[in-house]
């Protein structure tokens, strides 16, 4: 529990909240990228503690949220087919147009809940006379594990093993929010485990070019407390800078060993996200050498029509334009057991966690 | 017969195979005057109000750190019993496995029953054995049925709780689910957490005896963890319930497991936690016995019953911020990153 229990301890928390209650002197919005952050955040209790000056903003940052419904569509398809999908376990439950790929299971097709792609490998082996597709969702945290997935079927001469690919990638997700004419953003608290792979010398241009500051943050509330402080003085000083307040994980050149995986498996392209649309270069695709890897190619799943249930406001809440609680089928038509949208079900989400945690008499 | 012997349809069938298993291996284990009957059931005396509880049990692997399923479908019924403020006396017993279990594994599976048994000073008065065809069973399941008699001074029940009543846990959370957790198939890590896996009886019929019906509610919270517990008594009561995140015992290893996962401690499933909601005048003397018991040393008073937030559990995090509990929706997935 070492770098657990310091980063819980009420004394420093309670240190850091009257910085920032002594330092802010006007209404600042401040984005948390990564869905483990609004978690905590909500699941702490920290937005109550916070001066009412400082609003959190919930960005896009969970993995299962942003994936397009057609690409769960696309894998309950597979399994009607009889091939063997792999899946993390909170893809499971969120709904594609017709059903879940829980649904799916519970009908009969083959679904396996994994823990790690790799074992998704073994499987494939397990099953030589079957196609075996891990649904390789997830940001930059997970792509290495899916990368290195693989090379180890290639090692392994595997030709029925191949990926069905929805990596999104952060950097450019921040740039689409900015860019949104409705944007009112002054400050993001950076996704500390992206950045443990990835570093933080991409979101530098991105300070820069739209004078904002970004503190990359872990997902304790000491680590969280210390962000949002981290921000609000670069704010109040009227400074823009990229600062690291997760240096215990984070380095600025990353993991340079999974980059490089990353890099031989995957390029940038283009990628839709829920709710958001189709934003450039904000994605990894299958690199050419890797393309009998691809479920998307050996399959010939094409198009990626983007659809959301219509009263479902994941996009405005995946931008930080809205809260949770301002959707009109908050907690009535959508829930956990009924979601309308991803946000609601994934244990990531934002509307999940407050849903589950917020003691907001706003909320329901 | 052999214990190289795996369990085979004909041990089902009611024939000779059938005969020879009961007599070799239940008969003689659980051997006492009601079994020996032998009929089609048992013909039992019970004086008093009496309580009866059912479960089934279903756990893979059926041998984990700490314990195995026999031993898990003989506490479980004589806790839910021991729960509605009864001594458990009698306990019924059904098998269905699953074609190719190890004759070796059944026997120390019963074998366990015996010994949990004794432990909670209950007797098998009546069981069943069914064989079901491999790929249509998990090993063995196990049903328990559990009778006891209500102990003179029990008056537990949900109505009976009331603002101010405190909350007192007996030991700490989330250890059986992750004890399973960390030896189920594809997901295997070293560590050395057991299950907590215990009878509750006696020490719920020392509460009883010491402080009768200022014991409002007896729960134990197996699945669904501390949490649904919680949510129940907020939900059937309309009261609220305050708990403080810093008063809940978790073991260091099961907290830093469940963080790994993902995974929220107050709805991983336990099998030797109870939650007792007791007046707050004998809160403190609860609290004091009860931490002299072997199965309740942890014990804590985690919160109290409010009249504010009506059908909410609201937990005060470690660093003083509030948040709600709501009832475990669905299965708790381990997330991706």
């Amino acid at each position: 529990m070492k770098y657990l229990e310091e980063y819980r301890n009420l004394e420093a928390t309670n240190q850091y909240l009257s910085l920032i209650a002594n330092k802010v002197t006007k209404p600042w919005n401040i984005m948390e990228i990564c869905g483990g952050q609004t978690h905590s955040l909500v699941r702490n209790g920290i937005l109550e503690l916070l001066p009412k000056q400082v609003q959190m903003i919930h960005g896009p940052g969970c993995p299962v949220c942003v994936t397009p419904v057609s690409l769960i569509d696309k894998a309950i398809e597979l399994l009607e087919k009889g091939v063997i999908v792999c899946s993390f376990g909170d893809m499971i439950r969120v709904p594609g147009t017709k059903k879940s790929l829980l649904e799916a299971k519970a009908e009969g097709a083959d679904l396996r809940v994994l823990y790690s792609p790799l074992e998704a490998v073994e499987v494939a082996k397990a099953n030589p006379n079957r196609e075996v597709v891990f649904f390789a969702v997830g940001f930059e945290t997970t792509a290495p594990a899916n990368a290195i997935s693989v090379l180890h079927a290639e090692k392994e001469g595997l030709k029925n093993y191949s990926i069905l690919v929805s990596h999104v990638l952060v950097p450019p997700a921040m740039e689409a929010i900015l860019d949104d004419e409705f944007c009112n953003i002054d400050a993001f608290l950076g996704a500390g485990h992206v950045c443990a792979i990835m570093g933080y010398k991409e979101y530098m241009p991105i300070s820069e070019k739209y004078k904002i500051p970004i503190v990359i943050t872990g997902f304790e509330p000491l680590d969280l407390v210390q962000g949002i402080y981290m921000a609000v003085s670069q704010l109040e000083a009227n400074e823009y800078t990229v600062e690291n307040q997760y240096a215990r994980v984070v380095k600025k050149e990353g993991n340079i060993a999974a980059k490089e995986v990353i890099s031989k498996v995957f390029r940038v392209g283009d990628r839709e996200w829920r709710g958001i649309g189709k934003i450039p270069n904000s994605g990894y695709l299958i690199s050419e050498e890797y393309k009998a890897f691809d479920a998307g190619i050996k399959f010939q799943i094409i198009g990626n029509d983007n659809v959301l249930h219509t009263k479902c406001i994941a996009g405005e809440i995946l931008k930080g334009l809205k809260k949770p609680y301002q959707c009109p089928a908050f907690g009535k038509e959508c829930n956990p057991t009924n979601p309308l949208g991803a946000p609601m079900v994934s244990s990531e989400g934002a509307c999940a966690a407050y849903y589950h945690f917020s003691v907001d008499e706003n909320v329901l | 017969m052999s214990k190289e012997d795996i369990i085979n349809l004909g041990h089902g069938s009611g024939g000779s195979m059938t005969r020879t298993l009961l007599d070799d291996v239940i008969f003689k284990t659980f051997s006492n005057p009601l079994l020996n009957q032998k009929h089609d059931g048992s013909i039992l005396e019970l004086k008093g109000k009496i309580a009866i509880s059912t479960d089934s049990f279903v756990v893979s692997p059926i041998f984990f750190r700490g314990g195995n399923i026999g031993e898990l479908a003989v506490n479980g019924t004589v806790n839910d019993v021991a729960m509605c403020g009864a001594q458990p006396k009698y306990l019924s017993l059904a098998f269905i496995v699953e074609e190719g279990l190890k004759i070796e594994e059944f026997i120390a599976i019963v074998n366990s029953i015996k010994a949990t048994a004794d432990r909670c000073g209950v007797e098998i008065v009546t069981g069943d054995t069914k064989v079901v065809e491999r790929g249509k069973g998990d090993k063995i399941f196990i049903n328990t049925t559990g009778v006891g008699v209500i102990h003179p001074k029990a008056n537990i029940s949900m109505e009976r709780i009331k603002v101010g009543d405190k909350i007192i846990i007996n030991g700490n959370i989330a250890q059986h689910g992750m004890a399973i957790m960390s030896q189920r198939e594809g997901l295997e890590f070293e560590s050395d957490i057991v299950s907590d896996t215990a009878n509750l009886n006696y020490i719920a019929n020392e509460l009883l005896d010491q402080f009768g019906d200022d014991v409002h509610l007896f729960r134990d919270a197996t699945r669904g963890g501390v949490a649904s517990v919680l949510s129940e008594i907020a939900l059937d009561t309309g009261k609220g319930v305050y708990i403080e995140e810093k008063n809940l015992p978790i073991d260091k290893q099961v907290s830093a497991a469940c963080e790994i996962l993902g995974l929220d401690p107050l709805y991983v499933a336990n099998e030797g936690v109870f939650l007792a909601v007791v007046d707050q005048s004998v809160a403190t003397e609860v609290l004091r016995q009860m931490q002299t018991n072997q199965n309740a040393k942890n014990s804590m008073c985690i919160g109290e019953i409010t009249q504010s937030n009506s059908k909410k559990v609201v937990m005060e995090s470690v660093i003083g911020g509030k948040r709600i509990v709501t009832p475990l929706i669905g299965e708790q997935l381990p997330r991706i990153c």
